[in-house]
């Protein structure tokens, strides 16, 4: 018979009940979409995923935070301005800064809302052509040190859907030099830049490793058949599988 | 909750009207005739109120009341098998069609037009028009999963065209990738018939559990109705009456406030909303607003449910608070919800709200007398029976007869014509006509399109455009999915409608098939000219007799959509175009089929035969001909090929399917070496022995009921004795080659697939950028 792979054949990932102990909140804010999503990522990567509100005022004992991608509030002001001020976010900001240094991954949405609450430099504008674009899409890892990246090796190529209106990432010299210079930049595009975003930037980190954000959407590629199609006769379609089982490697303290 | 500012107006009440019979109303203003405004003095036995006359002019409008199909239109229920209704749980009638799935799911989908506003102001036109084809579905208490949009636009070159397609194109990515609703397909046409009345129609499609069904009605004496979501304000007024039911001509000034404005963030929290009201059982009855606003919502929450209504007007949250009554009935302000809630479920309706920070407002309550009432700081200035105005509107036994020209078209054959001179023969210049095929306005790639909506989102999508369907997982667990695909030809239609029609369903079911899926409800966008004009009212008899014969016939039933009339410039009527939908089931998406071959050697099949029908092809249409008669409807072939495509999908037989249609085998050959650039090397010599076809017949004639399909090496004895055992023709024509890079045709120069991938692609960003 063939030997491509029949769409939604269960993702190996081993039960470890260690793993599933692990609970990594994901965030809905009005206008959130890929919620389900990430939900969906955190449990094939084996991990417990539960839902947070953006009204709530208490994180809970959640071990990570993934803030989805989506238009929160229709990204009628600027994108991620007005999530920013959701009482949950002043608790993920604290989380993130402290000792416990909380891993946050922000995806898209999620990541127009970690500049605009200053967990990561720079900001997102229009994409220079002007229109919404989705695509499969390569990046080349480039930090996989970070609490997101641990299961990839630096320079590893990998293929994510990208689907955004807003996702050039600008940011002054200065600050795209220091981000260079500490290893901040954990993705950049590779063959094609889709959003003209500078130095090819698809994703960055705080300085501590454990805030990360991209624009690309690694939750939509996590379910074989389901992600980018194949390159070459490779299944592509799982690619993004290993930003979430590097946060629950990372949370259950596995060696990498 | 009520409006800060509560103007005064000059309020017509029923009273009033009662005492000043002679008082002129602007009737034909409305959109009304004559015969009709009498008929509403003679129902109320009183002239209306202004109040009153607005909600009657939307309602009786043809968009609203299908006044001119309504007679044609019963044919779709009444010929209907029991076998046919087994799986339909809510037929024609409510705001969607449900079909059950199994497993205790249920799905309902509904396409409809946009065309007007999207002509007018393409943006907002379009972005409305997924908007409303959502609420639709949310209505039904189901959860939107995707969204479809078959697109028709005027000549690609003319300079209008990137207006419309640029604006089109941007309101749907816009508003639907907003949504969180996937879009996984539609159509692409260019034709200068469009040009002045584009066609931009929406698809939207749910999935509920069977419990969770609910229906537009008002029961329940003291029940409260609750409108929420947006505020009213002065958008889309008359835009059912005004825009919808007239055609466009340029003496009149631009009607651009006719046309709603969408805010998608709205609908978002809306649809998360509605899902949660469903989830705690705390509405009864529920209706979204579209065209008609609360006229629509109130009288047809009203009349069909048990009792009436009574309704305070100026509880109405406004945006605009100098908006008259009748201004206020009429608005078609888009993210609106109205539903009935038991006065138990106040509090938690209320929680709900207060969650979304969706604003509501309380209008009045369920009654058991039977009329609608609506007063305006408790004055009276709506009483009738909501029958009379959602469902007793006029209905016309319009005239038509078949065009005197008709035979003429007829009779003017491709074959032999002048545009037919210089056929390609050589092999140079068949490889040059395959070129010239795949890079022209209705065949080339339509990624500039797609890759402008988002096919990700839900994490469902298990095929998207260009594949023949778009396939969506419904149950995670099981990998239940639905697939979808829409057709129409308009060309075909123009020929001969009763075919026409008939063909556009049987390419939307073939399409269903090739992907694996089990074809099993209809929906129909019928987009036509003026129903005053008897020829473009016989196109539209003859399109609804033919396709609702055809569905009978391959037992699959229509379970909603809805009729677009007066789509013409000044007396120029468009072709007539049924889009047609299907729907089909497969038990697990894991199993569809995508429309391109990846394994080397596997071997290539054309399953049926070929006869020379180029007439209305997209080949005749290149050569600037149309004329003579549509390629021969067979259902039962359709309905032989299907099943021999769905079992071998679920058998595992074929890797790759794609159905021939438009541009017949030359594009499907190319369509399929490009999905994943992997080419073939193809023979038809036995093909034009065995059908009596040349080459270029072979590769451009569009005969239906026919598909290609890749069959791995172990599987072919399997497939060939399948199709030998259902007596379907079938034919190896070639196989896949995946380290050549092109497609070989014996007879046609080598094609590399560069070269055809660059023309195929080219197209689009050539005219739009």
């Amino acid at each position: 018979m063939t030997s491509i792979p029949l769409i939604g054949e269960a993702v190996a990932v081993a039960a470890e009940p260690r793993l599933a102990g692990a609970k990594i909140g994901v965030v809905t804010f009005p206008g959130t979409l890929d919620d389900r999503d990430a939900a969906r990522a955190v449990r094939l990567a084996g991990g417990t995923a539960v839902s947070l509100w953006h009204a709530d005022s208490e994180l809970g004992d959640v071990d990570a935070v993934i803030i989805p991608g989506g238009f929160s509030y229709g990204d009628y002001l600027r994108a991620g301005a007005i999530s920013r001020f959701a009482p949950l976010m002043s608790k993920i900001i604290d989380a993130a800064n402290s000792e416990a240094k909380l891993p946050v991954l922000g995806i898209c949405n999620g990541f127009q809302i970690l500049t605009e609450s200053h967990l990561l430099p720079g900001s997102m504008i229009k994409n220079d052509h002007l229109k919404f674009i989705c695509r499969d899409q390569t990046l080349r890892v480039e930090n996989a040190n970070t609490a997101w990246t641990v299961d990839y090796t630096d320079g590893q190529e990998i293929i994510v859907p990208l689907k955004n209106q807003d996702g050039q990432y600008i940011a002054d010299e200065k600050t795209l030099d220091a981000l260079e210079a500490e290893g901040r930049v954990v993705f950049r595009y590779v063959g094609f830049n889709p959003n003209g975003s500078r130095r090819d930037i698809a994703g960055i980190s705080n300085a501590a490793g454990n805030v990360v954000g991209l624009m690309p959407h690694p939750e939509h590629a996590v379910e074989t058949g389901f992600g980018p199609e194949s390159l070459n006769g490779e299944p592509r379609d799982t690619d993004g599988l290993g930003f979430f089982t590097s946060v629950l490697t990372k949370i259950v303290g596995g060696d990498k | 909750m009520t409006t800060e500012t509560t103007k005064k107006f000059n309020i017509d009440t029923v009273e009033h009207a009662a005492k000043t019979p002679d008082t002129e109303l602007p009737w034909a203003e409305l959109g009304l005739k004559q015969n009709e405004f009498d008929e509403i003095v003679k129902v109320l036995g009183r002239r209306p109120t202004g109040a009153e006359l607005a909600m009657y002019s939307v309602m009786w409008s043809e968009h609203c009341s299908y006044k001119s199909s309504k007679n044609h239109l019963r044919q779709f229920g009444e010929k209907v098998t029991e076998e046919m209704k087994k799986d339909m749980l809510v037929g024609i009638g409510e705001n969607a069609g449900v079909t059950n799935l199994g497993d205790g799911w249920a799905v309902t989908f509904k396409i409809e037009s946009h065309n007007s506003p999207s002509f007018v102001e393409p943006y907002q036109g379009a972005a409305t028009g997924i908007g409303g084809i959502v609420r639709d579905i949310i209505s039904m208490g189901a959860r939107p999963v995707a969204v479809m949009d078959p697109l028709r636009f005027g000549a690609i070159d003319h300079p209008d065209t990137a207006r419309v397609m640029h604006g089109a194109v941007a309101g749907i990515g816009g508003y639907g990738n907003c949504l969180g609703l996937p879009n996984i397909g539609g159509e692409m046409v260019f034709d200068s018939v469009y040009q002045g009345n584009p066609l931009v129609n929406a698809l939207a499609v749910g999935v509920m559990r069977h419990e969770d069904i609910r229906l537009a009605n008002a029961s329940g004496k003291g029940n409260k109705v609750v409108l929420f979501g947006a505020r009213t304000g002065g958008d889309g007024i008359g835009g059912a009456s005004v825009l919808a039911s007239e055609s466009f001509d340029d003496t009149k000034p631009s009607k651009r406030p006719a046309v709603q404005v969408g805010d998608p963030f709205a609908e978002k929290v809306l649809i998360e909303c509605c899902l949660e009201l469903f989830k705690g059982s705390l509405v009864e009855g529920i209706q979204d607003l579209g065209a008609a606003g609360i006229s629509c919502a109130t009288s047809e929450l009203a009349s069909n449910g048990d009792g009436g209504m009574e309704v305070e007007l100026t509880s109405v949250l406004l945006r605009d608070p100098t908006l008259t009554p009748g201004e206020i009935l009429m608005s078609e302000s888009q993210e609106r919800m109205m539903a009935v809630v038991t006065p138990e479920n106040i509090a938690a309706f209320e929680a709900v709200m207060d969650k979304w920070a969706v604003e509501y407002s309380w209008l009045g309550e369920v009654t058991d007398t039977g009329r609608l009432i609506i007063t305006w700081e408790g004055e009276v200035i709506v009483d009738v029976d909501p029958r009379t105005v959602a469902h007793d509107g006029p209905v016309y036994d319009r005239p038509f007869a078949r065009p005197e020209w008709q035979d003429s078209v007829q009779a003017n054959s491709f074959t032999g014509s002048v545009e037919d001179a210089g056929r390609p023969s050589a092999p140079t210049e068949l490889a040059a006509a395959v070129t010239e095929l795949v890079a022209s306005p209705n065949m080339c790639s339509k990624a500039w399109i797609t890759k402008q909506y988002d096919r990700y989102v839900g994490g469902n999508t298990a095929m998207a455009f260009p594949d023949d369907a778009g396939v969506v997982r419904v149950d995670e667990e099981t990998g239940l999915g639905v697939a979808l695909a829409t057709d129409a030809n308009g060309r075909y239609t123009y020929l001969e409608p009763y075919q026409g029609a008939q063909l556009a369903l049987a390419e939307a079911y073939r399409n269903v098939a090739t992907s694996g899926a089990v074809p099993m409800a209809v929906s129909d966008c019928l987009n036509f000219g003026s129903p005053e004009d008897p020829d473009v009212m016989w196109q539209l008899a003859e399109a609804i007799r033919g396709l609702s014969d055809a569905c009978m016939e391959l037992g699959i039933p229509v379970t909603g959509g809805n009729v677009s009339l007066y789509n013409q410039t000044g007396t120029t009527p468009i072709h007539p175009s049924p889009v047609v939908a299907v729907l089909g089931k497969l038990d697990d998406v894991a199993r569809r089929t995508p429309s391109g071959w990846r394994e080397d050697g596997q071997a290539i099949y054309l399953l049926g035969t070929t006869a020379a029908e180029l007439d209305g092809s997209e080949w005749s249409n290149l050569r600037g001909h149309l004329g003579g008669l549509p390629p021969k409807v067979d259902l039962a072939a359709e309905r032989a090929l299907g099943e021999i495509l769905i079992n071998a999908s679920r058998d595992g037989m074929v890797d790759a399917a794609h159905d021939l249609s438009e541009g017949g085998l030359a594009a499907a050959l190319v369509e399929s070496s490009l999905r994943y650039g992997v080419g073939a090397r193809i023979a038809l010599e036995e093909l034009m022995e065995r059908d009596g076809v040349d080459l270029f017949t072979a590769l451009f004639s569009e005969t239906q009921a026919r598909a290609i399909v890749s069959v791995p090496r172990s599987e072919e004895v399997r497939f060939k004795d399948m199709c030998t055992a259902r007596g379907f023709a079938h034919l190896r024509i070639g196989v896949v080659d995946a380290a050549g890079g092109k497609l070989e045709i014996n007879g046609v120069d080598e094609l590399s697939l560069d070269a055809l991938r660059e023309a195929h692609e080219a197209t689009l960003p050539k005219y739009f950028g």
